[in-house]
């Protein structure tokens, strides 16, 4: 796996909780936020289950997204992101 | 020489030597390569990439669409902007660069900055918006392309307020001015990418800034009229900075050609320099120039009405196009201004601010002229864009067929896609459009302005991670021994492994071969410090493992280890690794090289979002430990002249187990762990013994014959027991059960992915299923990754039931050997499949996934 970084600019910053607004460089993607872990897999359909792994919005707009700050923290969190405009929503 | 008696910002007693096309030219410190042409009467610079027409220097600055050349293995530079220095030696091209083979010599780095504000331009306004800043004690980075600051200032005879502000902001500590420097990139929250040219290479300044000040002026755009490329044509504004600025007078006989007031007091100025008027052609009060005339030396004489006016320079205005450029980018809007006739920023961007001239802050008295006609209907010559030699014609053949989108037009007629990107041809073009279809100008709209504004060198954007410093490198400590021994190198993610150790004369197979037969009946050693380990640490620990690994650590006493697996959520494997248990609520999880970082991830992925009350923490410790294995039926005598105090016998020190031991004052933690089968320890000490430990071994093991042995025979080694490697067995459609490793998928706990292997896609019984294969011909090796099928010769579309995953010759087995995934694999034990090559068959027995030691009796031996 490589670390290097992307040759065109890294041009979101990103407000970690702990750390502050870091470069996007030192974070890494965690996909659709809000999507719980079945409470009890054992007993979950199978149809719940399948959306639990596999199905996931693909949003235009406002998207809570989970990021984790892996060259930072490596603390896991939220933020919720206008996927249309990259703009970091309060 | 046209370089005039006195005036201009040159030094005349700094003579610099240069060449040009091979012939000596003399200029003086100050100058642009085009001023020094210029100076020495060097009207054609380049030809032109359509139709190989003379062209000359047509401006004075970044615009320049003609005047292209290239400096030793830099294309495409414009005359206009590269400095003049002694030796230069440049060449004029024909619209198209050459590639020089080999590596950009010149040193690029990168600058990361942050300031409240970022000015872009350094001329009047720029300056301005920079003291008031800088006043304000403000952090402010004002950034400028030219030379220079002082843009437009610089061809004023009175330049005191200029020097006087630049001199202020360069005192100020919180203030840092970069000339020469171009912003060519807008990027979101205010990231802007500026290009610095230094004469050892360039530096990329990559700036944050809270606020963004876009000074960028104006770029003068000419009248699109018949033969308006040849050389002595220039605009305007062009020849008044050579004037001024360079002290060069560009012609000898001049012609004004203009739509607007800038050009009013033009005609004094090429009189005070010597140079004749022979007509003011102004469009708001008279008749047109309808065509030129000119030789190979360029512009001879200018046709106005039935007159053929005699002159070698015509000066061109056309009206002023604010560069607004970074403002779109910034995805401003852009409106269209009738008045100025150009397009002006519509509305604000947040942190983003346009000033003077870019903002349309400036006077003009124009009467818009987008189309001269000529004598008669042929348009084939009234150029649009000079770099693309794209005409008025081309532009109406696009529209003929149909096409009314300034975008599709462009794509069409290629204006505005030259490395100057249309910088005095896009609004042309656009108007154009605008009166050939009736639409109006601001309707067409401009193309959309991208990223970068100017060519940016990919030697720019590499930096220094260039080579060596490409990717960073990860090296055991025991990497310097491996060197000194010959070791050939394999890339394990970042990590350099030895791959095999040859000996002198020896081939890849043959050194190989030696290993694995050395591990297999003497004893061998192998450098597996790259293994990823995790310390995990809490009370909960022992929860955490049972819920994100399948089998259960229950029952692993302090002291002992555990082989696990992992899957994700759908039931596929992960990961594995080894499980230590080195005291009370404390183990160590050892991963595979490549994806230590990917499981500690894993990890506080599960930890933090899900389980965030369970109380365990994890600390990467994979460059803490180095690691040795010693492999063999001889290990077990090697250790016995290391470890005095620890007993080693099989009883006493059993299969998996973990002991604390000592040599020669190191600690060393000894596990009885195998990856080949055969009685093996893996010894770990501290990183900054580890060269030691293995020196150590080394000569302990002398008598042994021990030698060392890389990944390759480490590979054959495992394959021929049939234990996987993640990735090459796995590729994240696998689960557990496919591997025929059920024995370690937990019934009684719940664990992360065992909810998958109910469904009814991993429950199926004809997935794919590891086996072992066995060539027919016992030398024929199969290639990894070849597709296998049922029948020798299958009618297309060819059914395919699965691959090869691993392929080796083995010592051991005195033939070929792979592994493969087969759909109902375990099934079909004892069957025959079929890999079809482009140039023959190989037939295989599927067979076990294990081929040695199937008892595993060797490992206890």
């Amino acid at each position: 796996m490589s670390t290097v970084p992307p040759p065109w600019p890294t041009d979101v910053l990103i407000p970690c909780p702990w750390c502050g607004d870091r470069e996007d460089l030192e974070f890494k993607y965690g996909g659709a936020g809000q999507v719980a872990y079945p409470k009890d897999p054992g007993t979950t359909g199978d149809a719940s289950w399948a959306r639990y792994v596999f199905y996931r919005p693909n949003t235009k707009g406002p998207f809570v997204e989970r990021w984790v700050h892996t060259a930072g923290c490596r603390r896991w969190f939220t933020l919720t992101r206008d996927t249309a405009t990259h703009e970091i929503l309060p | 020489m046209s370089r005039l008696p006195r005036g201009g910002r040159i030094d005349r007693n700094q003579p610099l030597d240069f060449t040009f096309n091979g012939q000596p030219l003399t200029g003086c410190a100050g100058d642009t390569l085009a001023s020094a042409l210029l100076a020495n009467d060097v009207r054609v610079v380049a030809r032109s990439i359509m139709h190989d027409r003379p062209r000359g220097v047509f401006s004075a600055g970044i615009e320049e669409p003609n005047a292209l050349v290239q400096i030793g293995s830099e294309t495409m530079l414009r005359a206009t902007q590269v400095e003049l220095h002694d030796g230069l030696a440049a060449t004029g091209l024909n619209g198209k660069g050459r590639a020089i083979a080999g590596t950009d010599a010149g040193r690029f780095d990168k600058v990361y900055a942050h300031s409240e504000v970022l000015v872009i331009g350094g001329g009047g306004a720029g300056l301005r918006a920079a003291l008031e800043a800088g006043r304000r004690g403000d952090r402010v980075i004002l950034m400028d392309e030219q030379q220079e600051f002082g843009g437009r200032l610089l061809n004023a005879e009175d330049d005191a307020w200029a020097r006087s502000t630049v001199a202020e902001l360069a005192a100020m500590p919180e203030v840092r001015c970069l000339t020469r420097t171009t912003a060519f990139g807008y990027y979101d929250q205010n990231l802007v990418l500026g290009a610095e040219r230094r004469r050892e290479g360039e530096r990329l300044w990559q700036v944050r800034a809270r606020n963004v000040v876009i000074a960028t002026g104006a770029h003068e755009r000419p009248l699109v009229f018949a033969n308006n490329d040849r050389p002595g044509i220039m605009l305007a504004g062009a020849v008044s900075t050579y004037l001024h600025r360079y002290g060069v007078a560009p012609g000898r006989h001049a012609v004004i050609f203009t739509n607007n007031d800038s050009t009013d007091t033009l005609a004094a100025h090429l009189r005070a320099a010597g140079i004749t008027v022979a007509a003011v052609v102004d469009l708001r009060r008279g008749g047109p120039i309808t065509d030129t005339e000119g030789g190979s030396q360029g512009l001879t004489a200018v046709r106005v009405g039935s007159d053929w006016i005699p002159c070698d320079l015509l000066c061109v205005s056309g009206g002023f196009n604010p560069t607004v450029h970074l403002f779109s980018q910034a995805q401003g809007r852009l409106r269209f201004d009738e008045g100025l006739a150009c397009f002006l920023p519509d509305g604000t961007r947040p942190g983003v601010e346009v000033i003077g001239r870019a903002a349309g802050d400036f006077e003009l008295d124009i009467k818009p002229v987008w189309l001269v006609p000529g004598d008669n209907e042929d348009w084939s010559h009234h150029f649009i864009d000079l770099e693309r030699d794209a005409t008025v014609a081309d532009l109406g053949q696009a529209v003929g067929r149909g096409m009314r989108s300034v975008e599709h037009i462009k794509r069409y007629t290629t204006i505005g896609t030259g490395s100057d990107q249309g910088k005095t041809a896009g609004i042309n073009e656009t108007a154009i459009i605008g009166t050939l279809t009736g639409q109006p100008i601001g309707g067409v709209g401009t193309t959309t302005y991208r990223p970068p504004y100017v060519p940016v060198s990919f030697s720019l954007w590499a930096g220094r991670n260039r080579g060596e410093l490409f990717d960073p490198i990860r090296v055991t400590p025991i990497h310097s021994w491996h060197v000194a021994h010959g070791a050939i190198f394999e890339d394990v993610g970042q990590w350099k492994r030895p791959w095999y150790f040859p000996l002198a004369g020896e081939d890849m197979a043959t050194a190989v071969r030696r290993e694995c037969q050395q591990a297999r009946e003497g004893v061998g050693v192998m450098d597996v410090s790259t293994l990823g380990k995790i310390d995990i640490q809490g009370p909960d620990a022992l929860t955490f493992l049972n819920r994100i690994y399948t089998n259960a650590f229950d029952t692993l006493p302090v002291g002992m280890c555990r082989y696990g697996l992992m899957c994700r959520a759908d039931g596929m494997v992960f990961d594995d690794g080894v499980v230590m248990h080195l005291g009370e609520n404390h183990y160590l999880a050892t991963t595979t090289s490549g994806g230590a970082a990917a499981v500690l991830d894993w990890f506080e992925e599960w930890l933090q979002t899900e389980w965030p009350q369970l109380e365990v923490r994890f600390t990467s410790v994979t460059d803490h430990w180095a690691a040795i294995a010693v492999v063999g039926p001889r290990s077990r005598e090697v250790l016995a002249n290391l470890f005095f105090g620890v007993p080693l016998d099989a009883p006493r020190f059993p299969f998996l187990a973990i002991r604390e031991g000592e040599t020669q004052g190191v600690p060393v933690r000894l596990h009885r762990i195998t990856f080949s089968g055969e009685l093996a320890y893996e010894l770990w000490a501290p990183g900054w013994y580890g060269l030691a430990l293995w020196e150590a071994v080394m000569a302990a093991g002398a008598p042994f014959g021990i030698s060392p042995y890389g990944t390759e025979a480490m590979h054959v080694l495992r394959a021929e027991k049939g234990y996987i490697i993640i990735g090459q067995e796995t590729d994240g459609t696998i689960t557990p059960q496919d591997l025929g490793m059920d024995w370690i998928v937990s019934k009684k706990k719940d664990f992360v992915g065992k909810r998958s292997f109910l469904r009814s896609d991993t429950a199926r019984k004809d997935r794919k299923h590891l086996v072992g294969l066995l060539p027919v011909e016992h030398d024929e090796l199969l290639p990894e990754g070849a597709q296998l099928t049922l029948t020798a010769e299958p009618s297309e579309p060819v059914p395919m039931v699965g691959h090869v995953t691993s392929s080796y010759r083995s010592a051991t087995l005195g033939r070929t050997f792979a592994l493969a995934l087969v759909r109902s694999g375990r099934e079909r034990i004892g069957d025959t499949v079929y890999a079809p090559l482009p140039d023959r068959t190989i037939a295989a027995t599927i067979t076990e996934p294990i081929f040695w030691d199937r008892e595993n009796r060797r490992r206890d031996s």
